[in-house]
């Protein structure tokens, strides 16, 4: 079940021009995608591993449209290259909606594991990396998905248990 | 046949297409046998090319040749499933299976073997799917691109590459000067 918080999300997503998005799904991020998918004006397109997504958002984005990648922290991991030698050697924008997963809260051990790496990872690839971890940190997201298409980068925006605990 | 004579055949038949081209030996002999400004030559990042050739057909009406290899699918093949699930009509998708990573060396893929790509296309639900000689491929390619069906075509020729330079083309200009030609 979507929550107002969902809806709110994808809202941005909208009125910042996104208009496809690929995924490959987290718990956390389940009620955003079930928002997607009932919203004509994107286009979703899931896919079966996220470096895969970011080849369908390099080519969307080269025919046109302003793509955006949902995905888990732990995919971190599969990405690096075609961060460095796609997405950012081409200078394209695509900003990332990542569910953080690991952080306070988490119920599997494992999890932590990734976690303890994300933000190391994503200052190593120099990404514009914004933490959402209280409600009232969503409210930037309009202007953190403007700020990716005018440097033409990708951005990382990383949400936590915290903050889908707390958010409406 | 080798992929470099696949490509020559290919020249004419290109039309307007808008081409994503895979990492390496493709990318480079393209590039040498005729540069244009609708190619999308890739640099790096192993496995795309047939992704990016997606994103592209859905996002615009060109017609889209994403010109792949046999390693390259390999490497990420589960893209035939997102193709087949997600069909565009101006799509297609040119494997060029010479049984070997030839960037690389000419070492064997396990196209050469057991593995028939045009068999997992089907497998993943791809509805268009040709398995063909390096002769017949420019024609077949040619019919593709014009009609309005999304089309899988896996190309069997021999291993081997042609010396040519690497490409310098900044990638910015590469895909500066592509998405011009999208909107022209
Ligand atoms: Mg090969």
């Amino acid at each position: 079940m979507s929550k107002n918080i969902d809806q709110k999300i994808v809202n941005d997503l909208v009125s910042q021009g996104i208009d496809f998005v690929t995924s490959v799904p987290c718990k956390q991020l389940a009620g955003v995608l079930e928002v997607i998918d009932q919203t004509p004006a994107i286009r979703h397109v899931p896919s079966n591993k996220e470096d895969e997504g970011m080849g369908l958002c390099a080519g969307a984005y080269l025919g046109g449209m302003r793509p955006a990648i949902i995905m888990q922290n732990t995919a971190l991991g599969v990405v690096v290259n075609t961060l460095s030698t796609l997405i950012q050697f081409y200078h394209m924008p695509l900003p990332m909606l990542i569910s953080y997963r690991g952080e306070v809260g988490e119920k599997v051990a494992c999890q932590v594991e990734m976690a303890l790496h994300t933000k190391a990872l994503l200052a190593q690839l120099h990404i514009p990396t914004y933490h959402f971890h209280r409600p009232e940190d969503a409210d930037e997201l309009p202007a953190i998905l403007a700020h990716t298409q005018m440097c033409k980068k990708p951005t990382a925006i990383l949400t936590d248990a915290s903050f889908w605990g707390a958010a409406q | 046949m080798i992929r470099y004579d696949v490509l020559k055949t290919l020249l004419p038949v290109l039309g307007d297409s808008l081409v994503v081209c895979n990492i390496g030996s493709p990318s480079q002999e393209l590039a040498s046998l005729s540069d244009r400004p609708a190619n999308f030559y890739m640099l790096g990042t192993m496995g795309l090319c047939s992704s990016i050739g997606l994103g592209l057909a859905m996002a615009q009406p060109k017609p889209v040749l994403a010109i792949d290899g046999d390693g390259s699918v390999l490497t990420n093949m589960a893209t035939l499933a997102t193709i087949a699930n997600n069909p565009a009509g101006n799509f297609v998708l040119l494997i060029i299976d010479n049984g070997s990573y030839g960037s690389t060396g000419d070492q064997p893929t396990y196209a050469s073997g057991k593995t028939s790509l045009a068999a997992v296309a089907t497998a993943c639900g791809c509805e268009t799917v040709i398995e063909c000689s390096a002769e017949e491929t420019a024609s077949l390619v040619e019919t593709a691109l014009v009609n309005d069906q999304m089309t899988i075509i896996v190309s069997k020729c021999e291993s081997g590459n042609v010396a040519v330079p690497v490409i310098t083309t900044d990638p910015v200009v590469i895909a500066h000067r592509f998405m011009e030609e999208v909107t022209r």
